[in-house]
């Protein structure tokens, strides 16, 4: 009737990690703009474990002292919501909003990327950023900084192109995203908030 | 009607708009203005506590045990760090507190000035909210929402951290009590459609159960009220976490007795085979479920509670209602009384045979002993001579603290301080202290383990200086009991440092501190020791010698189902430890 050799050890029940379904969801957090509100959201994902992909902060509204926290975070559908619903608990936080379940949200970063080099690389640099609608920002004789603006997914393809043209480091701001359609965070369904 | 004063002042006259008569704490440099308000007043009485993790237990004995808000004060720096246990403690326990502390000033935040420590920083995430004031202005405002934010919602702690400066500076002091500072306003009322749903699935229910917690007795006299109503409205069996003990009586003809890891044998198997389960403000915590995926495997459940981060959390449930107990159970038997169900009459009295197949193992029989004293008798003994009385029971961690929950019948809410989600060693003395003071007339009672005692010991000073004839009941075993019952289950019984050696002599201890000591290692004294313990008007240590091999059953396994668990009536201590001493060789 007593303990046998392979059970667990523990005083918790260890539950073995389920295969994972995850995806990632981004969330649209309206918060006061107060001391501390970022360390609150980034405390809560770190101290329940949960992961932040990108996470983009700025002021809104002014007057208000309102700010939009746009995160990207990784989970199965239950963990997803557990985040929303942690962090609607949150004093400062009005509004929840997960784009992800709200259908095809409009998601742009931007990026300054620096490229080095003579000759052929140099020309080759400029022709794929002409394909990519990237700028020129900054040019030396033998350097480029590009900005680029586009889904996340663009640029990453765009860094990669660049890494084989002398990339010497770049810059991304994370997400800013809106859900399409006249309805605004205020005006969406609250899950959480 | 706004006043001029000094932010020291607007503390101690915000304390007193929102009706706070006792506050607990301990002074430092950085609270000194603070200090010297409260020596000029006698509006708001402050309890010196030894240490402030003291004072935060206090304040939570005192929460509990009233329903109102506990207030803690300290200095900045170790007296805020020291704090972080206790706040912590609230949290879990969903406690509302207010605790203020000192911090240095302004013009040195950053500089690692002297009891400098970032305390918003370090609380961040162990409060419900708090705030570091940085302006006079924002000061009147804050504290009036702190109160606000403990005491809404889910209850917790929530800590306002005003520099010395600040407390110097004159500014304006308004009342802004129930004025709203932030946009926190969460729901109470329960959606309607769902609680008609839920009155459609407990009317159809052929093994129905309702699993409550600490949720009924935070919500107040009405929730607890309506809890009883409706069980006798539906005639539910009713069972209940550690937190909730009390709400509904023990005496009750429905009670189950507690769940969990060590609840009763009935309770565990009535929600492993029930058919709808009603969870009204309980959580689904780790030593309730046992094994997840063997939690409940057939039942349809219902959850009432007012944090929506509770839903889904641990347990996926059919169908959750977010609000307030009370509230939710107002429109919940509004609804059922409007149906006028008929319910399954012989399905319940199959359920209810059942049931009593169950109650008829005596899950918490143990072994008597007419040479040494049973910890469990004790309890026993305790509750016989002390249950006809005004009584508050707080614990400590450990078996005693299940042991208290097993064997003494709470009949009222607000009478049981315990630590359940921490699971705290030293929160119950200070904790006795708290609820003494609230009440003082009243027998507070303190059941203690040898060990817990000593964590925070030296609040018996506190209750000697302030007039709190608290009774520290100890169940002496020389152990850390539950720790070692853990080596004994799982760690082949090597019993690493759970022995506690050169203990103090207990009674010499108390009479140290000014306060009473008395032994006993005879059951056939006991019941005149207690006798005398509830006759002294002063605090008391009661050093109560147990059987030190007890453990405490019944219980859940790690990694079992409600459905596999162990009962103390199987097995001797003796084959306890032989069994697991043979399957510890094999556990590498």
């Amino acid at each position: 009737m007593m303990i046998v050799a392979g059970q667990s050890q523990s005083a918790y029940f260890l539950e073995e990690e389920l295969p994972s379904t995850e995806r990632s969801h981004t969330l649209s957090v309206l918060v006061d703009n107060e001391p501390g509100v970022l360390a609150r959201v980034v405390g809560l994902f770190s101290g329940r474990g949960y992961n932040i992909e990108s996470l983009t902060v700025s002021e809104i509204e002014h007057a208000s002292h309102m700010s939009r926290i746009t995160i990207v975070t990784t989970g199965r559908p239950p963990v997803i919501s557990q985040i929303m619903h942690q962090l609607g608990r949150l004093v400062p936080v009005h509004k929840v909003v997960n784009l992800t379940w709200a259908g095809d949200a409009l998601e742009r970063e931007l990026a300054l990327i620096k490229v080095c080099g003579k000759g052929e690389i140099r020309d080759e640099a400029l022709r794929l950023a002409q394909a990519f609608n990237a700028r020129i920002v900054d040019a030396t004789l033998d350097s480029y900084v590009f900005e680029i603006t586009g889904a996340p997914a663009d640029i990453d393809r765009f860094v990669g192109l660049m890494k084989d043209c002398g990339l010497v480091e770049l810059a991304r701001t994370g997400l800013a995203a809106l859900s399409r359609g006249r309805n605004g965070i205020t005006s969406a369904p609250a899950v959480a908030g | 009607m706004t006043r001029q004063m000094t932010g020291a002042e607007m503390v101690i006259q915000a304390l007193i708009d929102q009706g706070v008569d006792t506050i607990f704490g301990y002074p430092g440099g950085a609270v000194l203005p603070i200090f010297d308000e409260l020596f000029q007043q006698e509006e708001v009485r402050h309890i010196l506590v030894r240490h402030e993790q003291g004072a935060g237990h206090a304040a939570e004995g005192y929460a509990r045990s009233t329903g109102k808000v506990g207030v803690a004060l300290a200095t900045s720096g170790p007296g805020a760090t020291n704090m972080v246990t206790a706040l912590t403690d609230a949290l879990l326990d969903s406690i509302p507190m207010v605790c203020i502390t000192g911090q240095v000033p302004t013009t040195l935040i950053g500089t690692d000035a002297f009891q400098e420590a970032d305390t918003v920083g370090i609380t961040r995430p162990c409060t419900k909210h708090n705030w570091l004031v940085r302006r006079i202005e924002d000061l009147p405002a804050i504290l009036h929402e702190a109160f606000r934010i403990a005491t809404t919602g889910r209850p917790g702690p929530v800590l306002v951290d005003i520099p010395k400066n600040i407390q110097f500076q004159t500014g304006t002091y308004e009342n802004c009590k129930g004025k709203a500072l932030t946009q926190y306003h969460p729901a109470v009322k329960g959606p309607e459609a769902a609680i008609r749903e839920a009155v459609e699935l407990m009317a159809a229910a052929k093994k129905p159960i309702l699993y409550t917690g600490g949720g009924v007795i935070n919500s107040g006299p009405k929730a607890v009220a309506l809890l009883r109503d409706l069980v006798k409205l539906t005639g539910f069996p009713i069972t209940s976490t550690l937190m909730g003990l009390g709400a509904y009586p023990a005496s009750g003809r429905n009670w189950l007795g507690m769940l969990g890891m060590h609840g009763t044998y009935e309770a565990n198997l009535a929600m492993h085979d029930c058919d709808v389960m009603v969870c009204i403000g309980a959580r689904f915590d780790d030593r309730i479920t046992g094994r997840i995926d063997a939690f409940s495997p057939k039942s349809k459940k219902i959850h009432i509670d007012i944090d929506p981060s509770s839903i889904n959390k641990n347990v996926v449930v059919d169908l959750p209602i977010v609000g307030d107990v009370g509230s939710v159970l107002e429109d919940l038997i509004a609804a059922w009384t409007a149906r006028k169900p008929m319910q399954d009459k012989a399905a319940h009295a199959a359920w209810w045979k059942q049931i009593d197949g169950w109650r008829a193992k005596r899950c918490l029989t143990y072994r008597p002993s007419a040479e040494a004293i049973m910890p469990q008798y004790a309890i026993e003994r305790l509750y016989a001579l002390t249950k006809d009385r005004d009584t508050y029971i707080t614990t400590e961690v450990g078996q005693h603290q299940m042991w208290v929950a097993q064997y003494y019948g709470f009949e009222e809410p607000n009478r049981f301080m315990t630590s359940g989600g921490l699971g705290t060693m030293g929160y119950g003395l200070p904790a006795a202290i708290g609820t003494q003071l609230a009440h003082p007339g009243a027998l507070v009672i303190d059941v203690a383990g040898d060990a817990s005692i000593q964590m925070n010991i030296q609040e018996l000073s506190t209750a000697v200086q302030h007039n709190a004839p608290v009774k520290a009941f100890i169940l002496n075993n020389q152990y850390m009991g539950m720790v070692r019952q853990w080596q004994q289950l799982l760690h082949g019984n090597r019993l690493s440092h759970s022995y506690v050696d050169s203990q103090p002599d207990f009674v010499r201890l108390a009479e140290a501190y000014g306060a009473v000591g008395i032994r006993c290692s005879k059951p056939a004294d006991l019941d005149d020791a207690i006798e005398e313990m509830i006759r002294i008007d002063r605090p008391v240590l009661f050093d109560c010698h147990v059987v030190s091999l007890a453990n405490c059953f019944p219980m859940i396994p790690s990694g079992k189902a409600h459905n596999e668990m162990l009962l103390g009536t199987d097995v001797t201590d003796e084959e306890i430890e032989t069994a697991i001493g043979a399957a510890g060789k094999v556990l590498v």
